[in-house]
């Protein structure tokens, strides 16, 4: 086991019991992820990306297998035990958003650390680094609903750094967004990245994947590939991209 | 936490303002209706115990009984068989009474001017007021040297003196009753309607002496003979040990054998009002209870309208329980939702009940009277609503699974 991965699994594997048949969406799957990387995990519908992320998240618990975050073992928590690690340790960032409607923007980023009891104003100030580290400082008081697909996944991204979490875990975070936002929130991921944030990327488009370090690629619940390659930059993908107006949503 | 609860809970609150206060309507016309019901029979309840404190809670009238003479029953009164002396002898050896004043009555027309009046004249001693509870207005009250000198006083009713004299005063006038002058020497003060909605305050009181040598006349069987005894209990003592020493002590009195019946009729008038305080009380919890239904319907339609919101906000619970809810936040952030919902419509459920109870107070002229314990049963009433019919969403909520959750559509 190596003692310096982030993230860790061995063997992890989840069965589901759908009336009389068993599915095996994960059949053992045993990685190491190490702080600082940014892994795409890719695969088709039914392949098993899914349940894996959801072990990763701490938002199931796995039927077999072991996984360790941070160092700690979480296989066998319960359920209060695991939002604790979810809120401590892991920052989401949603294909759909996810934002609260009618809550502003900074509200929406203080979400988590209203679960995590610390003093309101200490809530404000880090929400508002957040915020301004994704490049919204001026849009602090604006509710989902007045911002643009790409201001709202850099909120939802804002969101998911303000518990200063060991690792992002993002759901097809551009499947909502054009190519140009798209890649803009990718340059983000790499910026932070960058500044030593460790980040697992979920999506079935190769192009997005090329943005990230090294790849998982997922088949009938088993981790087929695992490869290192080296990343696109994203900033400089945006520079032969045609300038675009964002569309306000 | 509940602080933040809280905040969570109102913002939510706002977001849907029809929605919330359409289901606070349920439950302040629950509240409006329980506070206002409850006001009405507790006015009911005020008056007949107004009543009792008008005709002395603890009085107990010996009244001359039917006799039976050779098998042939007479009626109630139809003998004169109490008399003055039944009277002293009940306030001396009967240890309870605190005093025992005999009277006699009958009807006259009394003339005053060009004015005349047919009215119940009472022939009383100087004990018969405090045994009333019955004090005087203006001028003075009959007193024992009246009694002893058979003296042609008379002490005028409010409704009496109303009819002889109008607005001018009446003190140190003569009035004719069955043409013998008396010299009005007092005026009573209001007594209003006896138990039964007879007016109390037609009545000319007199000396019981004057009154059986000038008016009523004198028994031929019995000269100390009088209609009836009022008999005032010590405020501490058993209304019922009293009546039976006193039916005890008159049977004795009057030589009745085990086998015979009374001579006399003992009525404590209490028993007659507390009937009537019982069964207003009965028309009280009536009413609450009828009201109550209209709170528990309240507390249904939070029910509904949170089990809604729950369905609708399964995102947001997704969400929240991914960054780091935990089940008890959720459950505590939708009960605070619905005892908040529950709260403030019991508030203004109050202020409306409050206000349609002096509404009913001033319009209908119907007394009522703001119980505070009724207001307080009220609010928290519909605080525990709020719990009860909040938990079942709020756990449901509690209870999602946050995959399911951050999925729903």
């Amino acid at each position: 086991m190596d003692s310096s991965a982030i993230i860790a699994t061995e063997g992890l594997a989840k069965d589901y019991v759908l009336g009389p048949h068993v599915v095996h969406a994960l059949r053992g799957v045993s990685v190491a992820i190490d702080p600082g990387e940014f892994v795409a995990v890719m695969g088709p519908s039914g392949s098993g990306k899914s349940t894996f992320m959801n072990l990763l998240g701490c938002l199931d618990t796995p039927t077999a297998g072991r996984y360790w975050l941070d160092g700690r073992d979480v296989a066998g928590f319960g359920r209060d035990e695991l939002a604790r690690m979810r809120n401590a340790k892991i920052g989401f960032v949603f294909q759909m958003f996810n934002l609260l409607p009618r809550t502003s923007a900074l509200e929406n980023v203080e979400l988590p650390l209203l679960y995590s009891g610390l003093p309101a104003r200490e809530r404000r100030r880090r929400a508002r680094e957040r915020l301004a580290a994704v490049g919204l400082a001026d849009r602090e008081h604006h509710h989902p609903s007045q911002l643009s697909g790409g201001q709202q996944q850099r909120v939802a991204i804002a969101r998911a750094l303000v518990n200063d979490p060991a690792v992002i875990l993002a759901d097809e975070p551009t499947g909502n967004l054009d190519t140009r936002t798209s890649v803009e929130i990718l340059a983000l991921l790499q910026r932070l990245n960058r500044d030593g944030l460790t980040i697992v990327l979920v999506t079935h488009e190769p192009d997005i994947a090329t943005y990230a370090s090294r790849r998982l690629v997922f088949r009938d619940g088993r981790l087929r590939s695992d490869e290192h390659v080296t990343p696109l930059d994203a900033a400089e993908a945006l520079k032969s991209l045609p300038e675009e107006e964002e569309a306000v949503a | 936490m509940v602080l933040q609860a809280l905040r969570i809970a109102l913002r939510s609150l706002k977001v849907n303002k029809l929605r919330t206060a359409l289901t606070m309507l349920g439950i302040m016309i629950g509240v409006a209706a329980v506070i206002a019901m409850v006001s009405v029979g507790t006015g009911a309840q005020a008056r007949v115990a107004e009543q009792i404190q008008s005709l002395g809670s603890n009085l107990i009238i010996a009244l001359s009984g039917s006799t039976n003479q050779a098998g042939v029953r007479l009626g109630q009164g139809s003998q004169t068989t109490i008399t003055e002396d039944d009277a002293s002898a009940i306030a001396r050896e009967v240890p309870a009474v605190q005093v025992a004043a005999p009277s006699s009555r009958g009807n006259a027309q009394v003339v005053y001017g060009n004015l005349n009046w047919s009215t119940a004249i009472q022939g009383v001693t100087a004990d018969y007021f405090e045994a009333r509870d019955w004090p005087v207005d203006v001028g003075r009250p009959i007193l024992q040297e009246d009694v002893d000198g058979a003296t042609k006083i008379a002490l005028l009713g409010q409704t009496t003196a109303q009819n002889l004299f109008g607005d001018a005063d009446p003190i140190g006038q003569i009035i004719r009753i069955k043409k013998v002058p008396f010299t009005v020497a007092g005026l009573l003060s209001r007594k209003g309607q006896s138990a039964w909605g007879q007016d109390q305050d037609d009545v000319i009181f007199v000396p019981l002496s004057t009154a059986k040598k000038k008016v009523l006349g004198v028994s031929q069987a019995n000269a100390r003979s009088v209609g009836s005894i009022s008999i005032k209990i010590r405020p501490d003592e058993n209304m019922t040990d009293a009546e039976t020493q006193i039916r005890e002590l008159l049977r004795q009195r009057h030589r009745l054998q085990p086998a015979q019946d009374d001579d006399f009729w003992l009525r404590n008038l209490s028993e007659v009002l507390q009937t009537q305080e019982e069964s207003s009380k009965v028309m009280t919890y009536l009413l609450a209870a009828i009201a109550s239904v209209s709170l528990l319907v309240g507390g249904i339609g939070i029910m509904n309208i949170m089990l809604v919101s729950v369905t609708e906000r399964t995102r947001e619970i997704g969400l929240r329980m991914a960054v780091g809810a935990r089940s008890r936040d959720i459950l505590t952030q939708f009960l605070v939702e619905a005892v908040t919902l529950s709260l403030i419509g019991g508030v203004i459920g109050i202020a409306l009940g409050v206000g349609g109870s002096n509404a009913i107070n001033a319009l209908a002229e119907w007394r009522t009277v703001l119980a505070p314990e009724a207001i307080l049963l009220a609010f928290g009433f519909s605080a525990a609503i709020g719990i009860f019919f909040g938990f079942y969403p709020a756990r449901k909520a509690s209870r999602l699974d946050p995959i399911e959750a951050l999925r729903y559509e």
